[in-house]
C-alpha cells in the first residue's frame, strides 16, 4: 500500500464506521456501534503514529486528491499536506479520540441514543482530520464547519432539553460568525494570489507583505493585516476567544466525552493550528499578531476569573479551557507558534483527561454535578482521584509535569517578546498562572477532600440552579428533572463508586502523557528542528522565538534543568501560592470564601453575569436581528410593497374601473352621442396634421 | 452508432414527451382508478427524464455555443422558427427540470386525492414547457413557453391549493404578466431591427446605448419578478403558502431559475452596455435580497413563508453572481441555481411530510418532532445545514464561490453577501431547533409516524445528490466552463454602433 492510500485511509476508516453505525443504527446490536467506531479510530490511530514516525524522518507529502471544481484558472483540489505538524496533530486527534471512544462506553451505557452519539463521534475525528489534513484553504474550510456540524450535533445531543438544544444553535452562530471572517479572509488570500493551496499561497505572501488595501475612503491599511486579523476572526470563534467565546461555557450542555474530545482537546485548538499553519502570513504583520496577543490574554486571565465561581464541575473546567485557549494565541501572537502548538499537545492530554475524570465524579456522584455537593472522593474513587491530581498538577505548570514545560515556555516567549502589548500580556499570563492555580484546586479539594457533603440533604433548588445557570431561553420552558442524567445525584446514604475499566484505563493512558509528554518533547519540539519548513518565524523581526532558544542551550541545557530551575521562578511561586490559598479558603477556613463573597457583591454580580457578555447579546444582537426582521416585514414588504405599490396599483386599477364603469349606461344615445364627438376629434386632428 | 444517437432529435423529445404524456394521463386516468392514473404518470415522468440524459453524455465540454440544435421554420411570414438547442447553461437546468418532475409525481403519490389526473398532467406538462423555456433559440417559441407555463402553474395553486388560494394566483398570475408583456414589446423592437425572431441575430446586432437600456428595462421587468429580485419579491411567499407541496417544488426548483436563465439569455448578451451600465444596481438589489430578506426570513411563523423568504435570500446570490461579470461568480450563480434546486425542494417536501400529517405549517404547532420521527429529523437536519450553507453540501458551492469572486469585485460586497453565513444559519436553525428539538409539544406531535418507504426514498436521493455535489461539484461546473468563458468574451464587447452609424 503505498503512502497516499494509507494517507487517504485514515479520515475514510472514521467515516465509513460512522456512516455505517449511523445509518444502520436501528438494526446493529448496540455492541456493533462501539466495536465498529474504536476500529475504526484505532486503525487511524495506528496509522497516524505510523506516520508521525515516517515524518519525523523526512517523510513529507503535498499532493492532491481530487479536483473539487474548476473554474476559469482558479483551481480548487482536495487534497493532503502532511508535515510534522500534521502527522502531530493527527497523534493528538486520534488518540484522545480513541481514549474517548473508549470511555463512552461506560458514560454512555445507559442512554438510549448510544449508537448515535458514536456514529458522531467518529464523524467528529473525520471532520478534524479532515481539517488539519488539508493543504488547501478550502478543504480548510470545510473541515472547520464540519467540527462546527459535530459540534452542534453533540451540544444538543439531548434534544429535549431547552437548555441543550438553546446552547447548540448559540454555539453554531458563534462560529458562523467567525466563519463570517475566516471566508472573507479566505477571499483575500484568493484575490491577491489566485490559489488556496498552501504552498503557492505561502511562496506569493512575501511579495505582499508591502501591498496596503483600501477598504474605506481614505485609509491605507496593509492586505497582510487584514487577511491577517479576518482569518484570525475565525480563529477566534472556534478557538473560543473574547469576545466570541460565548458558546463554549454552553456547550457543556452536551454528555462529558465529547465536552474532553471536542471542546478541550481537540476542535477549539482548530484556532490554534490554524494560526500557526499559516505562520508565513502572519509573520508579515505585526500589527496581527499584537491583535492576537492582547485578544488571547484578556482570554486568558479573565476566563481564569470566571472560573473561580462557578459550582458546577463541567463549567469549571470549561472556563479553564478558554484561559488555556488564551495562552495558547498569547503565544501566537509571541511569534512562539511551536510553544503554542507545544501547549496545545499537552492540553490536549492533561485536558482531557480533567474532563474525562469530572466525568468520572459525575458518574459516581450520579450525576450530580455541584461541586458543594461533593467531598472526599478520593476514598471511593482512588484511580479517578489520582489521574485528576496529576492532571490538575500539569495544568498548573507543576515542574517536570507536562504543562510546566508548556505553560513555562510561553510565559518566557512573552517575556521577550517586545511587539505592541506584551506588557499587557506578560502581566496577564502571569497573573493567570496564579488564577488557575486557585480555581484548579478549589475544584480539587472541594471534590476530593474534606466532608462528604452529599450526606447532608440539602434544600432541592439548591442544586437545580447549579445546573441550569445557562442564559435564559428565548421560548424557555422550566426545566424539571428531565429524561437522561440530569436528574437525581448521590442520596445522603449512598456511597459513590469508581466506574469500571472502560472509564478508568483512559484515565490512566491519558495520565502519562500528561505527566510525561513536555519533558519527552520540549527539545525536539520547540529547539530541535521538529518544526524546520513547517513553522515559519521572522528572527529579526519577531526574535522571542531565537532568543529562548538561545536561553536554553546556553543556561537551562535539558528538560530536567528547566524544571529544576522552574522551582525557583516566579510563576512557580505564583502556582503554589495560589494552591495554597485554595486550600486555606476551602479546607483550612471554609467560611471565609463566603465572606468575602457577601462582601464583595459587585465583582461577583460581574463575574456571575460573566461581564455581561451573554445579555448584550441575547437583547442587541438577537433581539436586534429578530426586531429589524419583523420591522422590515411588517413595515417594508406589508405595508410598502403590498400595501402601496401591488394592492395599491390594483386597487387604484379597481377605482379607475368602477369610474370607466359608469360611462357604459347601456343608452344609446349616450353612445351615439360619444361616437360623433370621438368622430369629429378624429376629423379635426386629420385636418390639422395635414 | 453514435451519429445515430446524437442525431435523434433529444430536445424535442425533452420537451414533448412530458406533454404528451400529460395528456395521456388525462385521457386514461381518473380519480376512479387512482393507481393506473399514479403510474402512467410516474412511468411518463421517468420516460421524460430518462430522454434528457443522453444530452449530457452526449454534450461536448469543450464547446461553448449551442449543441443538439434543431432548426425548423415555424411561421415563414414573420420569419418564426422552431428553433432548439442547448448550452453549459441551459443544460443543468433541463436536467433538473425533468428530475424534478420525476420527484414531484412521486411526491403526490397518495397525497392528492381528488382529481388526481389532472394534477399529474398539470406538472407533467408544465415540465415540457419548461424545458421548452430552456431550450428554445427563437425569442417568440421563448415567449410561448414562457407564457404558457403560468397556465398550469395558475391552475396547481389555485385548484389544488390552500384557503387564500385566489388572492394567491391573481398576484401571481398578474405579478409576472406585467413583466412578461414588457418583455413582449422588446422582442418586437428587436424584430424590427433584425427582422427575425433568431436569438443569434439578436446577439449581433448593434443597439444604441438608449435601446439598450429600454431593453434591459423590460427584460428586467420580466426576469426580476420571477427570480423574485427585491422588491417584486412579494408575490412568492403567498403563491408558496398557498400552493400544495409539488406546486412549491417546482415553483422553487425550477421556476424561480427560468428567471434567472432569461438574464443570462437573453437580458445581459443583447444589451451588454446596460448590463454594465446597470450591474451597481443590481449588486445593490441582490445584496438588500441577501440582507433584508434574510432578516424578513428570521421573523416567519410559518414554515413555507419561511423557506419562500430563504428561496429569495438565496437567489440573491444568483444575480449577485451574474453582474459581477466574472467565471468564478457566474459559474458559483449557476451552481447556487442548481443546489438550491435540490435543497429547496427538499425543504418544501419536508414541510409536505409534516403538512399531511398534522395539517399546519406554523412552527408553532410543532416542537420535538425528532422524538417521534427520528429518520425524518436527520434528514430535515441534513438540509436544514445544506440550505445554512455547510461545506460538504451543495449548498455550500454556490455561496462559497459567489462570496470569493465578490471579494475581488469589492470587500464591502462581499462583506454583505458573507452575512448569510450568520443570519442564513440562523432563520433556518431556529426554524429546526422550534420545530424538530424539544419535549414532544403536543398530541399531534405525539401521534406523528415516521416516514413512509415513499417518502424515505424521494428524501433520500435529494440527501445522495446534496452531499454528492457538495463533495464533488465538478459534474455541474465542467459543462459550463466553455460556455461560461464565451459569454463573458460576448460581454466584454460593447455593442453600441460605431461612431457614424
Amino acid at each position: 500500500m503505498n503512502m497516499k492510500t494509507l494517507l487517504i485511509l485514515i479520515p475514510l476508516l472514521p467515516l465509513f464506521s460512522a456512516a455505517i453505525v449511523g445509518i444502520f443504527r436501528n438494526y446493529l446490536p448496540r455492541s456493533a456501534a462501539h466495536v465498529l467506531t474504536i476500529a475504526g479510530v484505532a486503525a487511524a490511530f495506528g496509522l497516524s503514529a505510523y506516520v508521525l514516525n515516517q515524518t519525523m524522518h523526512g517523510f513529507t507529502l503535498n499532493e492532491a486528491v481530487y479536483t473539487w471544481l474548476n473554474s476559469g484558472d482558479i483551481h480548487f483540489e482536495v487534497g493532503f499536506l502532511i508535515d510534522n505538524l500534521t502527522a502531530m496533530m493527527m497523534v493528538v486527534v486520534t488518540f484522545v479520540s480513541l481514549m474517548v471512544h473508549i470511555y463512552t462506553i461506560g458514560y454512555m451505557a445507559e442512554d438510549p441514543g448510544y449508537s448515535r452519539f458514536f456514529s458522531y463521534i467518529s464523524l467528529f475525528t473525520f471532520s478534524m482530520l479532515m481539517l488539519v489534513m488539508s493543504n488547501n484553504f478550502m478543504q480548510l474550510f470545510f473541515g472547520w464547519e464540519a467540527v462546527g456540524l459535530v459540534s452542534y450535533l453533540l451540544i444538543g445531543f439531548w434534544f429535549t432539553r431547552p437548555t441543550a438544544i438553546y446552547a447548540n444553535l448559540k454555539a453554531f452562530l458563534v462560529n458562523r460568525v467567525g466563519d463570517f471572517g475566516f471566508l472573507l479572509g479566505i477571499g483575500m488570500v484568493l484575490y491577491y494570489t489566485g490559489s488556496l493551496d498552501y504552498k503557492t499561497v505561502f511562496e506569493l505572501a512575501p511579495q505582499l507583505a508591502g501591498h496596503t488595501v483600501s477598504l474605506l475612503p481614505n485609509t491605507e491599511w496593509s492586505l497582510m493585516t487584514v487577511t491577517c486579523i479576518l482569518l484570525f476572526i475565525g480563529a477566534m470563534g472556534k478557538s473560543a476567544q473574547v469576545p466570541l467565546h460565548v458558546w463554549l461555557p454552553d456547550s457543556m450542555e452536551g454528555p462529558t466525552p465529547i465536552s474532553a474530545l471536542i471542546h478541550a482537546a481537540t476542535m477549539v485548538t482548530a484556532g490554534i493550528f490554524m494560526v500557526a499553519r499559516m505562520s508565513p502570513l502572519f509573520e508579515l504583520s505585526t500589527t496581527a499578531l499584537s491583535t492576537v496577543m492582547v485578544i488571547g490574554a484578556i482570554t486568558a486571565l479573565f476566563m481564569g476569573f470566571l472560573g473561580i465561581i462557578q459550582n458546577d464541575i463541567k463549567r469549571i473546567v470549561a472556563y479553564s479551557t478558554l484561559s488555556q485557549l488564551g495562552y495558547m494565541t498569547v503565544a501566537l501572537g509571541a511569534s512562539a507558534y511551536s510553544v503554542a502548538i507545544f501547549h496545545l499537545m499537552t492540553h490536549a492530554f492533561f485536558k482531557a483527561l480533567l474532563f474525562l475524570g469530572a466525568g468520572a465524579v459525575i458518574m459516581g456522584m450520579h450525576h450530580d454535578q455541584d461541586i458543594r455537593n461533593m467531598g472526599n472522593l478520593k476514598k471511593y474513587m482512588p484511580i479517578t482521584w489520582i489521574t485528576s491530581l496529576i492532571g490538575s498538577l500539569a495544568l498548573i505548570g507543576t515542574p517536570f509535569f507536562a504543562g510546566f514545560y508548556s505553560k513555562d515556555s510561553i510565559i518566557e516567549a512573552v517575556a521577550l517578546s517586545h511587539i505592541p502589548g506584551s506588557g499587557f500580556a506578560y502581566v496577564a499570563v502571569m497573573a493567570g498562572v496564579f488564577v488557575t492555580a486557585f480555581y484548579s484546586f478549589r475544584l480539587y479539594f472541594l471534590v476530593f477532600h474534606g466532608d462528604e457533603k452529599w450526606r447532608v440533604v440539602k434544600p432541592h433548588d439548591d442544586h437545580a440552579h447549579a445546573k441550569h445557570d445557562a442564559t435564559p431561553v428565548d421560548d424557555h420552558h422550566a426545566t424539571q428533572d428531565d429524561a437522561h442524567d440530569h436528574h437525581h445525584g448521590l442520596g445522603p446514604h449512598d456511597d459513590p463508586h469508581e466506574p469500571g475499566w472502560v472509564v478508568t484505563l483512559p484515565l490512566v493512558l491519558l495520565a502519562i502523557p500528561s505527566f510525561l509528554v513536555g519533558y519527552v518533547a520540549i527539545e525536539a519540539m520547540l529547539y530541535g528542528d521538529f518544526f524546520k519548513g513547517v513553522i515559519f518565524v521572522d528572527d529579526h523581526i519577531h526574535p522571542a522565538m531565537s532568543h529562548l532558544a538561545h536561553h536554553y542551550h546556553t543556561f537551562l541545557h535539558s528538560p530536567a534543568g528547566m524544571a529544576l530551575h522552574g522551582f525557583s521562578s516566579i510563576p512557580f511561586v505564583l502556582a503554589a501560592s495560589g494552591v495554597a490559598l485554595s486550600w486555606f479558603f476551602y479546607m483550612k477556613r471554609p467560611d471565609l470564601p463566603a465572606a468575602i463573597y457577601r462582601r464583595s457583591r459587585l465583582i461577583v454580580c460581574v463575574l456571575e453575569h460573566k461581564y455581561g457578555f451573554d445579555q448584550f447579546n441575547e437583547t442587541y444582537f438577537a433581539g436586534g436581528s429578530r426586531k429589524v426582521g419583523a420591522w422590515l416585514w411588517k413595515f417594508g414588504d406589508i405595508t410598502l410593497i403590498d400595501g402601496a405599490m401591488v394592492n395599491g396599483t390594483a386597487q387604484f386599477m379597481g377605482k379607475i374601473a368602477s369610474k370607466v364603469r359608469q360611462l357604459q349606461s347601456g343608452l344609446i344615445y349616450h353612445y351615439a352621442f360619444a361616437m360623433i364627438i370621438g368622430v369629429f376629434l378624429f376629423m379635426t386632428f386629420l385636418i390639422k396634421i395635414n | 452508432m453514435q451519429a445515430t444517437i446524437l442525431s435523434l432529435p433529444w430536445l424535442s423529445l425533452a420537451i414533448w414527451l412530458p406533454i404528451v404524456a400529460g395528456i395521456i394521463v388525462l385521457m386514461l386516468g381518473s380519480d376512479q382508478k387512482p393507481t393506473l392514473t399514479r403510474w402512467v404518470a410516474l412511468i411518463g415522468s421517468l420516460i421524460s427524464f430518462v430522454v434528457t440524459i443522453p444530452l449530457y453524455t452526449g454534450f461536448d465540454h469543450k464547446d461553448g455555443f449551442f449543441q443538439f440544435e434543431e432548426l425548423l421554420s415555424w411561421v415563414p411570414a414573420f420569419n418564426m422558427h422552431y428553433h432548439l438547442g442547448i448550452d453549459g447553461f441551459s443544460l443543468p437546468l433541463v436536467l433538473l427540470t425533468s428530475f424534478t418532475t420525476v420527484i414531484v409525481v412521486i411526491a403526490a403519490w397518495e397525497v392528492i386525492t381528488k382529481q388526481i389526473a389532472q394534477y399529474m398532467a398539470a406538472f407533467l406538462i408544465m415540465s415540457g414547457i419548461m424545458i421548452g423555456v430552456f431550450t428554445t433559440l427563437d425569442a417568440l417559441l421563448y415567449y410561448v413557453f414562457w407564457e404558457a407555463m403560468l397556465i398550469p402553474m395558475f391552475l396547481v395553486i389555485g385548484v389544488w391549493g390552500g384557503p387564500n388560494r385566489v388572492y394567491a394566483t391573481v398576484k401571481f398570475f398578474l405579478y409576472t404578466l406585467l413583466g412578461s408583456l414588457l418583455m413582449l414589446v422588446a422582442f418586437i423592437y428587436l424584430y424590427h431591427q433584425t427582422g427575425s425572431f433568431e436569438l443569434a441575430d439578436y446577439y449581433l446586432l448593434p443597439l444604441s446605448f438608449k435601446a439598450q437600456i429600454l431593453i434591459f428595462i423590460a427584460f428586467f421587468m420580466a426576469f426580476a419578478v420571477k427570480i423574485p429580485m427585491w422588491p417584486v419579491h412579494t408575490w412568492l411567499p403567498d403563491a408558496h403558502v398557498e400552493a400544495p407541496t409539488g406546486g412549491s417544488v417546482v415553483l422553487a426548483a425550477i421556476a424561480l431559475k427560468l428567471g434567472g436563465y432569461s438574464f443570462l439569455r437573453f437580458a445581459m448578451p443583447i444589451a451588454p452596455d446596460a448590463a454594465h451600465y446597470f450591474s451597481t444596481t443590481m449588486i445593490v438589489l441582490s445584496l438588500i435580497a441577501v440582507v433584508y430578506i434574510a432578516l424578513v426570513a428570521l421573523v416567519q411563523k410559518d414554515m413555507k413563508k419561511l423557506i419562500a423568504y430563504s428561496s429569495i435570500s438565496h437567489m440573491g446570490f444568483v444575480t449577485l453572481g451574474f453582474f459581477m461579470f466574472g467565471q468564478l461568480a457566474l459559474e458559483g450563480a449557476m451552481v447556487q441555481m442548481i443546489s438550491h434546486g435540490f435543497i429547496s425542494s427538499a425543504m418544501f417536501l419536508c414541510v409536505g411530510v409534516l403538512y399531511d400529517r398534522v395539517h399546519s405549517r406554523e412552527i408553532s404547532a410543532y416542537g420535538g418532532v425528532v422524538n417521534t420521527m427520528p429518520v425524518f429529523a436527520a434528514f430535515a437536519v441534513l438540509f436544514a445545514m445544506a440550505n445554512s450553507g455547510l461545506p460538504g453540501t451543495s449548498g455550500f458551492v454556490g455561496e462559497f464561490m459567489v462570496i470569493l469572486a465578490a471579494v475581488k469585485f469589492n470587500f464591502w460586497v462581499a462583506f454583505f453577501a458573507a452575512t448569510t453565513l450568520i443570519f442564513g444559519a440562523a432563520y433556518t436553525l431556529w426554524m429546526t431547533k422550534r420545530v424538530f428539538f424539544g419535549e414532544v409539544a403536543n398530541h399531534h406531535v405525539a401521534e406523528l409516524a415516521d416516514l413512509n418507504k415513499r417518502e424515505f426514498f424521494i428524501l433520500a436521493i435529494l440527501a445522495v445528490l446534496v452531499i454528492g455535489f457538495g463533495v464533488y461539484p465538478q459534474p455541474i461546473t465542467e459543462v459550463m466552463q466553455a460556455t461560461s468563458a464565451e459569454f463573458l468574451k460576448h460581454m466584454a464587447i460593447s455593442k453600441l454602433p460605431v461612431a457614424g452609424y
